[in-house]
C-alpha cells in the first residue's frame, strides 16, 4: 500500500515500499521523480529507496494539491529502463580501514574473509542518491549481511569508508557521521563539486567492489 | 576589503544555500536563521539572499580596508564599530581602518554579518553557501580563519544616515528560559507509542552541546519508543526533521543534514520555528506544539508577506532618513 506523508508544510513523502525492496517499484519512483521534475511547482524530487521525497513553495503551492498530483502521477508512472554503467571498486578490506568486519561477520555467522567475499559477490545497483553529496544507496547486499544500522551514529566516519548498514552497501563520498558499518577502503573520487559532472555515480549504475591490489 | 581577525573552525559565508541540488546528495546547506540574513541583506538594499558571515563563536573582529556599508542582525550581540556602540539589527558605513567586534550574545545564538553587494566568493552548485563537509563554497569550503580577506560584489554606494540605521522592531529571538517549537506529524508518527506521543509533546527537552549545522540533538527524561520494531528503507529528508534513533533521543536535521536518512521520524519543524531553534542556546528547554498543516501554511505565507512588508517599509524608511 502507498501512503504519501507530510514532510512538513512543503514537502511530500510518497512511500511506496511493500516488504523487501522491489526493483520494480524503483524504477516507477524514478519515473515519477523525472516526471515531476517537469513541473514548475516542484522544486525539487528526491528518490529514496523505494520511496519519493517531493518539495514544493506552500507560500505558492496549495499541499493538498500537491499531494494529489503526487498520486496521480505516481499511479500512472510505469516502471521506466534506465540506462545502466558499470563502476568498479577497489577496496582495502579490514584491519585499520574496516573497523567493523569483525562485528559484521560475527552477525554473519561468517569468517572475515567469508565476510569479504560475500560483499564482492554482490552486483549492486545505485537505486538511490543522498545523505551526503554523492552517496549512492547500493541494493544487492547479500542477505546474511544486513545488519541493520548502529543504535547511535558514529559521529566520524573517514571519506572513502566502504559501508553497509540496512540492507544495503555504500560508500562515503566525503568524512561525516554516519550509522553504517565500516568493512573497508576505497580511494576513488565519488563527488567532485568541480566536476561537470559533481556525482561518479548515476541512479541505475551497477557497481562491483574488487580487492585493491 | 573585509579582513577577519579572529578564527574559529564555526563561522561561515552563507547564503540561502541549494536546495536545487539535494538530488545530488548536496545538503540545502544556508544561513540556520534566513530572516536574520535576509533583514541585513533588506537592510543593504541588497538581493535578500545575498551571501554574509553566520558567527556562531565570539568575540569576533573584522577589520574594513575599505568604505563598506555592513549590517550586523541575527542574536543579540553588544556590537561595537572602533568605540561606537551599534543598536540591535543595525545598519551603517564603516570607514577604512575602522574595526567591528562583535561578543558573546546576550540572547540568541547566531549573528549575521552582511554586506552592501554580498560576499564576492564564487558560486559553486549554485551558491555562495559554505559547505563544510562537502568541503566546497564559501571561502575555499572552509570556516573563516584569522587573516582572511573578502570582498563584496560591486554594488552603488548606499546612502544611510552618519550614525547608521535599524529595524524598530528586530528580529524575534527565543526567551532564555524556553524555546517553542511547532511541529508537523511527520511518517512515522503514529507509530509511537500513545506514552511516547504524551512524552514529545508535553515534556521539556533539553538542547545538548552536541549541536551543529548538520543536527540537533535534545535529550529528555524519557525515551521516546516505538509501538513495534521498524526498519526503514532510506528516505529523503528536509531541514526540520526530528528523527528518533533507537536510543529514544530525538535529533532535529538543521540547514546542513544529510539528505537522506533511515530513522523514524515523529515529526517536522515547521520552517519559521526552525530558525529560533537554530537561535536557541545549549541547555535550553525544548517545548513541542504540534499544529495543523493549514496552520502551518497560514504561518509561513504570513511570513513571507511579513519579509515583502518590511522590505517596502525599509525602503520607505531609508529615504526618509536621508533626503
Amino acid at each position: 500500500m502507498t501512503r504519501i506523508h507530510m514532510a512538513g508544510a512543503g514537502g511530500l513523502l510518497l512511500d511506496a515500499a511493500d516488504g523487501p525492496f522491489s526493483d520494480t517499484t524503483q524504477r516507477r519512483i524514478w519515473a515519477t521523480s523525472r516526471e515531476l521534475n517537469t513541473r514548475p511547482d516542484v522544486l525539487q524530487t528526491i528518490p529514496g529507496v523505494n520511496n519519493l521525497l517531493v518539495t514544493f513553495d506552500a507560500v505558492q503551492t496549495d499541499p493538498s494539491a500537491m499531494e494529489e498530483l503526487l498520486r496521480t502521477v505516481w499511479t500512472q508512472a510505469s516502471a521506466e529502463e534506465v540506462p545502466s554503467r558499470e563502476i568498479v571498486v577497489p577496496v582495502v578490506y579490514g584491519g585499520a580501514f574496516g573497523e567493523d568486519l569483525a562485528l559484521v561477520a560475527r552477525f554473519a555467522n561468517l569468517t572475515e574473509e567469508e565476510t569479504i567475499n560475500a560483499h564482492m559477490a554482490g552486483r549492486y545497483s545505485v537505486a538511490a542518491i543522498g545523505a551526503m553529496a554523492g552517496f549512492v544507496y547500493l541494493t544487492g547486499l547479500d542477505p546474511r549481511l544486513a545488519i541493520p544500522r548502529r543504535d547511535s551514529p558514529r559521529l566520524r566516519v573517514e571519506e572513502g569508508a566502504v559501508v553497509i548498514g540496512g540492507g544495503h552497501a555504500g560508500m562515503m563520498p566525503c568524512t561525516s557521521p554516519s550509522g553504517w558499518h565500516i568493512l573497508g577502503r576505497t580511494d576513488l573520487c565519488l563527488f567532485d563539486a568541480f566536476r561537470p559532472e559533481p556525482g561518479l555515480l548515476r541512479l541505475g549504475d551497477t557497481v562491483r567492489f574488487v580487492r585493491a591490489s | 576589503m573585509i579582513e577577519i581577525l579572529t578564527g574559529s573552525s564555526l563561522n561561515t559565508i552563507q547564503d540561502f544555500g541549494r536546495p536545487h541540488a539535494m538530488a545530488m546528495g548536496v545538503a540545502q546547506g544556508g544561513a540556520m536563521d534566513r530572516l536574520a540574513l535576509s533583514h541585513g541583506n533588506l537592510l543593504l538594499d541588497n538581493p535578500v539572499d545575498a551571501a554574509g558571515i553566520e558567527i556562531v563563536f565570539f568575540p569576533f573582529r573584522v577589520r574594513f580596508h575599505a568604505e563598506t556599508s555592513f549590517a550586523v542582525t541575527g542574536a543579540a550581540c553588544p556590537a561595537t564599530l572602533d568605540d561606537l556602540k551599534l543598536p540591535r539589527d543595525w545598519a551603517i558605513t564603516a570607514r577604512p581602518g575602522q574595526t567591528l567586534t562583535l561578543r558573546a550574545p546576550e540572547q540568541g545564538a547566531r549573528a549575521y554579518l552582511t554586506f552592501r553587494g554580498g560576499l564576492d566568493v564564487p558560486p559553486v552548485l549554485g551558491a555562495r553557501s559554505t559547505d563544510l563537509k562537502g568541503g566546497f563554497g564559501g571561502l575555499e569550503g572552509r570556516a573563516l580563519q584569522k587573516g582572511d580577506r573578502l570582498s563584496c560584489l560591486a554594488a552603488s554606494t548606499l546612502r544611510m544616515p552618519a550614525a547608521g540605521y535599524g529595524l524598530t522592531r528586530p528580529c524575534p529571538l527565543p526567551p532564555a528560559d524556553r524555546t517553542r517549537i511547532r511541529v508537523l506529524p511527520a511518517a512515522e508518527h503514529d507509530v509511537f507509542t500513545p506514552e511516547s506521543l504524551q512524552t514529545f509533546h508535553s515534556a521539556a527537552w533539553t538542547l545538548t552541546p552536541s549541536a551543529n549545522r548538520m543536527g540537533y540533538r535534545l535529550e529528555g527524561q524519557n525515551v521516546l519508543k516505538l509501538s513495534r520494531p521498524l526498519s526503514l528503507f532510506s528516505h529523503g529528508i528536509l531541514p526540520g526533521t526530528v528523527q528518533v534513533p533507537p536510543a529514544g533521543q530525538p535529533i532535529i536535521q538543521m540547514m546542513d543534514a544529510n539528505t537522506c536518512g533511515g530513522y523514524p521520524k515523529i515529526a517536522t519543524v515547521i520552517a519559521p520555528d526552525l530558525r529560533l531553534l537554530s537561535q536557541t542556546v545549549v541547555g535550553t528547554p525544548v517545548h513541542f506544539e504540534t499544529i495543523t498543516r493549514d496552520d502551518a501554511v497560514q504561518i509561513i505565507r504570513r511570513e513571507a508577506a511579513e519579509l515583502i512588508r518590511l522590505a517596502a517599509e525599509i525602503a520607505t524608511l531609508r529615504t526618509q532618513l536621508v533626503f
